[in-house]
């Protein structure tokens, strides 16, 4: 009996019928939304009968203009679960006060807002993010893919796994009552023996090396793929924040993956890295946690600079001001980023002497940062500016950007910082740096080079009536918070006594239904925008009289991106072209080198994801098989040395013949 | 442009709305001196600020107006894209922003130094002499908090009070999980970790009843660990010691382990008698009989005991970095 | 330049070539990437020589490195890591000269030599858990096992690579993909030998002295 019981132990480990909440009716109707949402999709794709197509053309795909949609796709997805939370958070806060208790229990509350920061830092802003980066870096700086395009799948997948864990956490079990950095001693066995805390390690490990092998990807693509002529002052902007952004990733997500190796060796090996007794030293991870952390917060609003250098210069019809200033003011942020860490817990003891470096350090950003602003301002001033959508996201990201940073800056003077510290004031903060910063910058970003990515504009309607929700429920949820944290208002509260905060709370609901209203607009505005294609259609290839390579090409791009590597003599390459006569070639094709696609990087992420979901509920034998099985796939794909193809030069011809004759 | 002025508009009145409404708040108007010049300190790096903040939106807006396609009045210089002189401003004006706001920054961070005695109990009025502080040391349990009063014997749990205009002294510390000691009437938080003590020096000059909490997410007890602070004249103070003396139980080791089990929003608990030793004890994490507290194991192989004693303040960690 | 005789008007301009005729070869980034990798790794084991930094003294009235080190056996195992640096470094003299013979046979003692450096380390690793001194013993011996056995993991891993190596170079020969290989796991493997330096300075010298 008993060996019976160690046989299902090795084999199930904890997990057991009582793992699955079906006793919250909550997350149960989540489940069976999912479930009936997911059946469908599958149903529909199994009917239409594209799973073949989706396997070769996306799943196994190495284009890094295909992985660069997926990217977006999960970011999307991901911003969806991540909105649910939000409002689910916002519902609950304006509910709770006095004797009314609002409608989560405590403990599903506070896993809430841990999933919240999670995925919308890991599997909402990093996908959006380096989703950009992988189809417009290539195109700017004329390649045909990134350096390694397997690797570059591999990442892909890697980031989907981790997002499938955290999401297998709502059904199997629980997710992490911690907050988003999983501070220990909380974090420790001692204090969350469940499994939530396993899940929030193992999903940001296997997603970190997503991201890490990723930023090598970059760094060696824009450092050696560069089309003849690019010398690194003429790469365009956004590829110069990419590559900072890269370097930053290489730099810091190892420090991640170090300083949750040392976390899962105090929950699983008993070790006492961070524990109270025996030598732990808990402020040893919230320091290693942030020596990640600061850079990663650059990593995200570094690329979306580029983005916004790229989009104002654009719609103003003028050359970016201040080019070599910007790169200079993107190289000192990068530099800085990393000496400005402890800025996060002045409060946790150090002297003044250590506190004041550090704040002053952060203030030292804001010059680069603020420097930055003037450029895009004065690249408006005298230029002829058409308020596409785009541009609407740039002028409210440049006004509410100002406003986190100035609350950014107060917040590095520590002893403001001792009273608004771990106060909504914070989050007020957060919020608006990145919402007005990332989270613009990506739809602006999204609806400059969509028409590049599948050959149509998006409906201008749906994308003002989507840029105004999210304008202005952005202030309607976060000045309120601003001010709750002046009234010493402390984040993570799940009830209230004092009902005269409750109003705010019920303003800041308000906002956060607006942002509701604001996604809804955008999932309404891809719909209307297919519906509409034909109308929308652009055929040029060049619908916002572009600036860079990758208008040159035809929309969406070829697989090959260009038929012949484009010169450069410019940092404006294509409006350089276009200045000087450029004539597209129309014969003389070659047979074009290209990699081969390859299921290995789904393959190594799954049995990923099977060894995480293994070792959070302790399931020893499969996690040894698992693990057993990864390294044995990795070793069968080194074995495969015919990874790339030529595509025949008839091929090419015909490609290129079909744009002759649409540009006709 | 309607949309602009709209734009316009909005930004203008939340910043003057959350300006105005922000003033009336405990963060901005408390009645302890630390905290009331932490409050000024915000309100002028809020200021300096404001002079580069309010040109780029007003600019921002302005070139936005000035330069739409529609107008074809305006100079379109599609060419124009660098300029030394305007370029060097670009720089310099943040620049000589950052100056005046780390050195303001450099003063106030030593000035207000949770470490540091207090000099002045307010504006113009220096500690009078022979006045020493009055020394709390406090616990963040699980989900509560115990506070000290070495000097009178008495120790309570979620109720702080304290005579107004007496510098007092906290010496902070926690049972297991990080907690963040903060009354924002009185001063600025400070973290209280297991093992580790930080400290506050702060004074209250006004009498009332303020709120105060843990800052810091420490688990599911968390919303609950509140307490009222209880600033009072001196003569009050002293029937609430007697009350607590007169009304209190017995804080012997065994009382204190029956508290560490782990509670949530828990009442004032008074203890008119407390085992001498035992929040030395807690915090170097030896109540239980027969374990060996921390700084007699790191003394074990550092016969020097400063380098003990040193190990215990967190400050000295951040240095390994 | 004879391009405007070959393609008239299409691609250029009278002041201008705007597109590169002919295949264009991009330098091989391989190496670059490779190295990138390195120098992560490289802050791995930074955050973890800071780690046992902060942790070294914290003993908890456990043992000390004087109490546990046996620095002799630690001398003998470091000089199978530095030779096994300096028989790969053979391996690739041989693959320079293009001798798939002695490449494998170098390649080989130079496993041999790491798997000694790991079955020593394994042996010291059982010796300290088996007297009391495993590593949930003190944040000192948390930090001394993770910091030395993170570095045996990657010595491990750099065993396995070495074999499947050996495997591809018997079935392909040198051709340019394994001569790239090799020259990968020889940056990875002095990378190891140059950490391993730093572990037996700082943990074991500076520990044995303290």
């Amino acid at each position: 009996m008993s060996e019976q019981f160690e046989l299902s132990k090795l084999i199930f480990g904890r997990l057991s019928w009582e793992s699955i909440p079906l006793h919250d009716p909550i997350i149960l109707a989540t489940f069976v939304m999912v479930l009936l949402g997911g059946g469908a999709i599958v149903g529909a794709l199994t009917y239409y009968k594209v799973w073949g197509y989706l396997w070769r053309e996306w799943i196994t795909s190495i284009d890094h203009k295909r992985i660069g949609v997926m990217y977006m796709i999960l970011g999307i997805v991901m911003l969806l679960r991540g909105f649910a939370d939000a409002i689910m958070m916002r519902i609950h806060q304006a509910m709770a006060f006095g004797d009314a208790t609002g409608y989560l229990p405590p403990h599903h509350y506070d896993q809430i807002f841990t999933a919240h920061g999670v995925i919308m830092i890991f599997f909402v802003a990093m996908p959006f993010v380096v989703g950009l980066m992988n189809y417009i870096v290539p195109l700017q700086i004329g390649a045909r893919d990134v350096a390694f395009p397997f690797l570059n799948n591999l990442s892909f997948w890697m980031t989907a796994a981790g997002a499938a864990l955290v999401m297998a956490s709502l059904f199997i079990g629980e997710f992490a009552k911690s907050g988003w950095l999983a501070y220990p001693p909380l974090t420790g066995i001692l204090q969350s023996p469940g499994v939530g805390v396993d899940y929030y390690i193992w999903s940001l490990q296997i997603a970190g090396v997503g991201t890490l092998l990723s930023g090598i990807n970059f760094v060696v693509t824009i450092v050696k793929m560069r089309a003849p002529g690019m010398n690194m002052m003429k790469m365009p902007v956004f590829v110069w924040t990419a590559l900072c952004t890269n370097i930053l990733i290489v730099a810091a997500f190892p420090v991640l993956t170090a300083v949750m190796t040392l976390l899962s060796l105090d929950r699983y090996l008993g070790m006492n890295f961070f524990t109270n007794d025996l030598g732990g030293n808990a402020m040893m991870y919230v320091n290693l946690i942030w020596i990640w952390g600061h850079p990663e917060v650059y990593i995200l609003i570094l690329p979306i600079f580029g983005v916004f250098s790229e989009i104002v210069s654009t719609y103003s019809g003028k050359r970016l001001f201040g080019y070599s200033s910007m790169v200079y003011a993107t190289l000192v942020i990068t530099i800085l980023s990393y000496l400005v860490w402890l800025h996060h817990f002045f409060t946790m003891g150090s002297g003044a002497t250590v506190n004041s470096f550090f704040g002053i350090t952060t203030m030292i950003i804001s010059i680069p940062t603020g420097a930055k602003i003037f450029n895009w301002l004065f690249t408006m001033y005298r230029g002829r500016i058409k308020f596409d959508v785009p541009m609407l996201w740039t002028v409210g990201f440049m006004i509410t950007f100002v406003i986190g940073g100035m609350t950014g800056v107060l917040l590095a003077v520590p002893p403001a910082d001792f009273v608004l510290h771990n106060s909504l004031f914070l989050i007020a903060h957060f919020h608006n740096v990145i919402i007005g910063g990332v989270v613009f910058g990506t739809f602006a970003a999204i609806t400059y080079w969509y028409p590049k990515v599948t050959g149509y504009k998006l409906d201008p309607f749906w994308g003002k009536a989507s840029f105004w929700c999210w304008f202005i429920g952005f202030y309607l949820a976060f000045m309120p918070l601003y001010m709750l944290g002046f009234m010493g208002v402390t984040r993570r509260m799940s009830h209230f006594d004092d009902p005269s905060l409750q109003i705010w709370f019920q303003i800041a609901l308000g906002g956060a239904v607006l942002i509701g209203l604001g996604i809804a607009c955008f999932l309404i505005q891809l719909y209307v925008s297919y519906k509409k294609r034909d109308s929308l259609r652009d055929e040029t290839g060049d619908p916002w009289d572009g600036r860079t390579l990758e208008w040159s090409t035809s929309s969406p791009p070829p697989k090959y991106n260009f038929a012949f590597t484009p010169k450069v003599y410019d940092n404006d390459a294509w409006w350089h072209m276009k200045a000087n006569g450029f004539v597209r070639p129309t014969s003389d094709f070659l047979a074009i080198h290209m990699p081969k696609n390859t299921a290995a990087g789904i393959i190594v992420a799954g049995i990923s994801t099977v060894f995480g979901f293994a070792m959070i509920w302790h399931m020893w034998l499969l996690a040894g098989l698992s693990f057993t099985g990864l390294i044995i796939a990795i070793i069968i794909h080194t074995f495969n040395y015919k990874r790339d193809y030529y595509i025949p030069v008839e091929e090419v011809a015909r490609t290129e013949a079909q744009r002759t004759e649409v540009l006709a | 442009m309607s949309i602009l002025r709209t734009l316009h508009k909005t930004s203008i009145a939340a910043l003057g709305f959350a300006l105005l409404a922000g003033c009336d708040t405990v963060v901005m108007s408390p009645s302890g001196d630390i905290a009331a010049q932490q409050a000024s300190l915000i309100i002028w790096a809020t200021v300096l600020m404001l002079i580069v903040v309010i040109p780029v939106i007003v600019l921002t807006l302005l070139f936005a107006w000035r330069y739409r396609s529609s107008n074809k009045n305006a100079t379109y210089a599609p060419d124009w894209d660098h300029s030394t002189s305007l370029e060097l401003v670009i720089w310099a004006a943040p620049l000589a922003i950052i100056i005046a706001l780390g050195a303001l920054t450099w003063v106030s961070t030593h000035q207000l130094d949770p470490y540091r005695p207090l000099d002045r109990i307010s504006e113009g009025q220096p500690v009078p002499e022979g006045v020493e502080p009055l020394i709390v040391e406090v616990v963040a349990m699980d989900w509560k908090w115990l506070f000290f009063y070495p000097e009178q014997g008495i120790a309570v749990v979620n109720q702080l009070a304290a005579p107004v205009d007496r510098p007092i002294k906290f010496k902070i510390t926690a049972t297991t999980m990080m907690n963040s000691f903060y009354i924002p009437a009185l001063a600025g938080q400070i973290y209280a970790m297991g093992g580790m003590e930080t400290q506050l020096h702060a004074v209250i000059n006004e009498a009332g009843s303020y709120d105060g909490f843990s800052a810091n997410y420490s688990g599911a007890g968390f919303n609950g660990m509140r307490f009222k602070f209880l600033g009072m004249s001196e003569s009050n103070f002293e029937q609430w010691v007697a009350k607590v003396k007169s009304d209190g139980d017995d804080l012997s080791r065994k009382a204190y382990k029956e508290l560490e089990v782990p509670s949530e929003y828990n009442p004032v608990h008074y203890y008119s008698k407390v085992e001498p030793g035992l929040y030395d004890a807690i915090l170097n994490r030896c109540v239980d009989p027969g374990s060996i507290c921390m700084k007699d194991l790191m003394s074990h192989h550092h016969r020097d005991d400063k380098a003990a004693e040193k190990s215990n303040a967190p400050s000295e960690s951040h240095h390994a970095h | 330049m004879s391009h405007s005789a070959v393609i008239p008007a299409a691609g250029e301009s009278s002041k201008f070539e705007f597109l590169e005729r002919g295949e264009h070869h991009v330098a091989n980034g391989t190496l670059l990437g490779f190295w990138l990798y390195l120098m992560s790794d490289c802050l791995v084991f930074a955050a973890l020589f800071a780690t046992y930094g902060v942790l070294s003294q914290n003993f908890a009235g456990g043992p000390t490195g004087a109490d546990l080190f046996d620095l002799p056996l630690v001398a003998i195992n470091t000089s199978f890591l530095l030779f096994s640096s300096i028989t790969y470094g053979f391996a690739m003299l041989q693959m320079q000269q293009k001798k798939l013979k002695g490449t494998m046979i170098w390649l080989a003692i130079t496993g041999v030599l790491g798997s000694a450096f790991l079955g020593l380390e394994l042996y010291e690793f059982y010796h300290l858990i088996h007297q009391g001194a495993g590593p949930q013993r003190s944040a000192f011996l948390s930090s001394f096992f993770t910091l030395v056995g993170t570095h045996g993991l990657h010595v491990s891993f750099g065993i396995i690579w070495l074999v499947t190596l050996l495997v591809q170079l018997k079935k392909h020969g040198l051709t340019t993909a394994n001569r790239r290989r090799l020259f990968c796991l020889s940056m990875f493997w002095h990378f190891l030998d140059v950490v391993w330096i730093g572990v037996f300075t700082i943990v074991y010298l500076m520990g044995s002295m303290s």
